[in-house]
């Protein structure tokens, strides 16, 4: 009776939020009350099955039909799975095994370089004939691909690293990072591998193989409006795939050892355990993940530069993790979409509305504080560009206060029921 | 190879400069991490305060008038000492709020908190300058004095720019080694970096100490970030971030938690990167050039990491006496 009776009560707030976002879809407020939906879902105390079709009512049906009648939603939510997909790549590294990798964005970089060098004409420049762009469906040949070059590149840097401490890792995997970022600038000669700052366009969108069966059935959508819907699909079926493979890791052996050599490294290798092994594995496994989903933001964006790959990057990645527990799947979903909602939403409402404000030209006057000219509020002052302040406040916060973040990972080990 | 050796005394001038600059900024980051061993990442935007509070001062004296009435020596004297002092305060006041409370914790926790410092001071100096001036890429106002230059020889001339850099680092520097030698402070100082808890029996209030090393520390970014500014004149809230690593780079190179090796780091640092950014395109036929700089400079770091992270010279300050 009482599933019955929260079932229904979590199919009303959906019903509701969702009818929000359809009448007021400018309002940001809306949809973020559409999104705690999820969440909602998460916490409900109702048996995995039916969390499951609420969260799949939500994600595949509800979300890219509101999609359609407001694009930005889908990219919000697009760039929501991608920081997903990323932020579970860096809580297996930082979160499993405890090793503070300040250069993830490197192998995201390395995916999208990947896509973006033979997905478009720039390998012509280095590659006698013209056989590029590669053809759209080369594109799931490459997120093959990339799952191995990141795995490589990941034990490749692990390799020397391994044997620092703590501290002196991260930076040395911050100074890896930005040697990938400055040789992606300066590569542009003396052979142009990657077009130095100007970046790579036009990059190829993987093939619409599903358009046949869709004009089947009559639906002629123009692809224009297909592929942000298309792109959301794909970046949800790689994160949920990637929820997957790191649930699954978590509780195998490897999942326990590497907690193991967290804990106590010392002790960890006394019991038997490869310890250097099972770290590379670590770097590799959350590299490839980078590096998948590298491809998959190169193909989304059509172009891509070094700017998109910045230490900023790296660390609103770490800032996610902290946020939501690390070593916490739940967590580095929660925190990943908490944080890109935020950037993405709050901050650019937050400066649109200050921009109205600029544009009502109204005085505002206070008693005894004398009155403000709103139309003098400073140009500069863009709450949508100070995401460092946000990833900033995020850390400094989480450290004093709840340095095990928001949804820490259950320690005890007994049989695992938790719901995704 | 006449164009190579014509260029060897500027590009060698351009090394001491830049090595200077490195060594002070480094020595914030080898006390913070003699005392507390610990990396704290946001003093590169201590430096960045330095910088910033040295623009406003100038920029203020140009606004009222007071730059062309002032001798040049006392205005660079008064921004220097404000910088200083301002920066040192920063670096105190950063250090009670991120990571004092955080003493004890595993190593990770307080670096990360550093990250978080770093990342926010950037965005916290850029809001404060946009909302009082509504920009925050500043301009060095300019001193004619230090456009001038000084001429040695027939064909080398001196900025003096460079030679105020030189010589306000020598006589921090030689302040810094007569304060932490020869004073009562300066052997607590150095007390707690051997060992806090046998300092502490001895009556040495630790708290304070670490304090004062963030002080010391910060007021050499300060003064850094001052000189860069009068150097390079275009300074923004993000421009600590290279400097600041080369400078880790270079407190690593000389054996973190070394004072003497943090001065001989950023030299090696200063001359090394200076010679590459000048000779690597003459040397590789244009193939290569200034633009690998900065590579250069994190290889440097990277390398010394994994093959001899004691750096040069070892960590002198945690033996010295035991």
């Amino acid at each position: 009776m009482k599933v019955w009776f929260i079932s229904l009560g979590l199919a009303g707030y959906i019903a509701l939020s969702s009818l929000l976002v359809f009448y007021f879809p400018q309002s940001v407020l809306a949809f973020l009350l559409f999104e705690a939906s999820l969440l909602f879902v998460y916490y409900a105390p109702l048996p995995r099955r039916v969390k499951l079709s609420f969260a799949g009512l939500v994600l595949v049906v509800l979300l890219p039909l509101l999609g359609t009648f407001n694009g930005y939603y889908l990219e919000v939510a697009i760039q929501v799975g991608i920081f997903v997909a990323l932020a579970l790549g860096l809580n297996i590294v930082v979160g499993f095994v405890g090793l503070l990798n300040l250069g993830f964005v490197a192998f995201y970089a390395i995916g999208a370089y990947l896509w973006a060098i033979f997905g478009s004409p720039q390998a012509n420049q280095f590659l006698a004939g013209a056989h590029f762009p590669l053809a759209p469906s080369w594109f799931f040949v490459f997120l093959f691909l990339s799952i191995a070059v990141g795995a490589f590149t990941g034990a490749l840097l692990g390799l020397p690293v391994l044997r620092l401490r703590g501290d002196y890792l991260a930076i040395v995997t911050l100074g890896f990072a930005e040697v990938v970022r400055a040789l992606v600038n300066n590569l542009d000669k003396p052979i142009n591998l990657t077009n130095g700052p100007k970046g790579i366009t036009p990059i190829q969108r993987p093939p619409l193989f599903f358009q046949p069966v869709l004009e089947f059935l009559g639906l002629r959508l123009d692809p224009a409006a297909l592929y942000p819907l298309y792109f959301y699909f794909l970046v949800l079926l790689m994160a949920l795939l990637v929820i997957l493979v790191t649930r699954r890791l978590e509780d195998s052996p490897i999942g326990r050892a590497w907690k193991a050599i967290r804990e106590d490294e010392i002790a960890a290798a006394t019991m038997g355990i490869p310890v250097v092994r099972l770290k590379l594995l670590a770097f590799a496994v959350g590299a490839s993940f980078a590096s998948a989903i590298g491809v998959l933001f190169a193909a989304k964006q059509i172009f891509i530069n070094p700017e998109s790959f910045t230490f900023m990057e790296s660390i609103g990645v770490l800032a996610m993790v902290i946020l939501g527990g690390m070593g916490s799947i739940p967590g580095a979903v929660l925190g990943a979409t908490a944080v890109t909602v935020l950037n993405l939403q709050l901050l650019k409402g937050l400066s649109l509305w200050l921009n109205t404000l600029r544009q009502s030209g109204i005085i505002f006057s206070l008693p005894l504080l004398g009155s403000f000219d709103l139309s003098q509020i400073p140009a500069q002052f863009e709450p949508a560009k100070y995401e460092r302040m946000v990833f900033g406040l995020i850390l400094i916060l989480m450290m004093i206060f709840r340095p095990q973040g928001i949804l820490p990972p259950r320690r005890s080990e007994g049989k695992s029921d938790g719901a995704a | 190879m006449e164009l190579a050796f014509s260029i060897f005394f500027q590009v060698l001038v351009d090394g001491i400069v830049l090595g200077f600059m490195y060594a002070l900024i480094a020595l914030g980051y080898t006390m913070v991490y003699g005392v507390l061993e610990f990396i704290n990442f946001a003093h590169s935007e201590i430096f960045v305060i330095g910088a910033f509070v040295g623009a406003e001062m100038l920029l203020m004296f140009e606004a009222t008038g007071a730059l062309a009435v002032l001798h040049p020596a006392l205005v660079l004297l008064l921004v220097l000492l404000t910088g200083m002092a301002l920066s040192g305060l920063a670096a105190m006041g950063l250090e009670r709020i991120a990571y004092r409370p955080l003493r004890g914790a595993p190593r990770l926790v307080p670096l990360i908190s550093a990250i978080g410092a770093s990342f926010f001071l950037q965005d916290f100096i850029r809001l404060i300058e946009s909302l009082w001036r509504n920009a925050f890429y500043l301009t060095y106002p300019t001193l004619p004095v230090l456009e001038k230059s000084l001429k040695l020889g027939a064909a080398v001339e001196v900025p003096l720019k460079s030679i105020l850099v030189i010589a306000t680092a020598l006589v921090m520097l030689l302040g810094l080694y007569l304060f932490v030698n020869r004073t009562k402070v300066g052997i607590a100082i150095r007390a707690v970096a051997q060992d806090p808890d046998t300092a502490s029996l001895m009556g040495i209030h630790v708290n304070r100490i670490i304090a004062l090393t963030f002080f010391v520390g910060g007021a050499m970014g300060g003064v850094a970030g001052v000189l860069f500014g009068l150097q390079y004149s275009l300074i923004s809230p993000y421009s600590g971030f290279v400097p600041g690593l080369k400078a880790f780079t270079a407190a690593v190179l000389g054996g973190i938690g070394n004072i003497p090796g943090a001065v001989l780091g950023g030299m090696v640092l200063g001359l090394m990167e200076a010679f590459a950014a000048s000779y690597l395109s003459l040397i590789t036929n244009g193939a290569f050039g200034a633009e690998y700089k900065d590579v250069f400079a994190f290889a440097v770091l990277i390398l010394i990491l994994i093959f001899r992270p004691k750096g040069l010279l070892g960590e002198k300050v945690r033996e010295e006496g035991a």
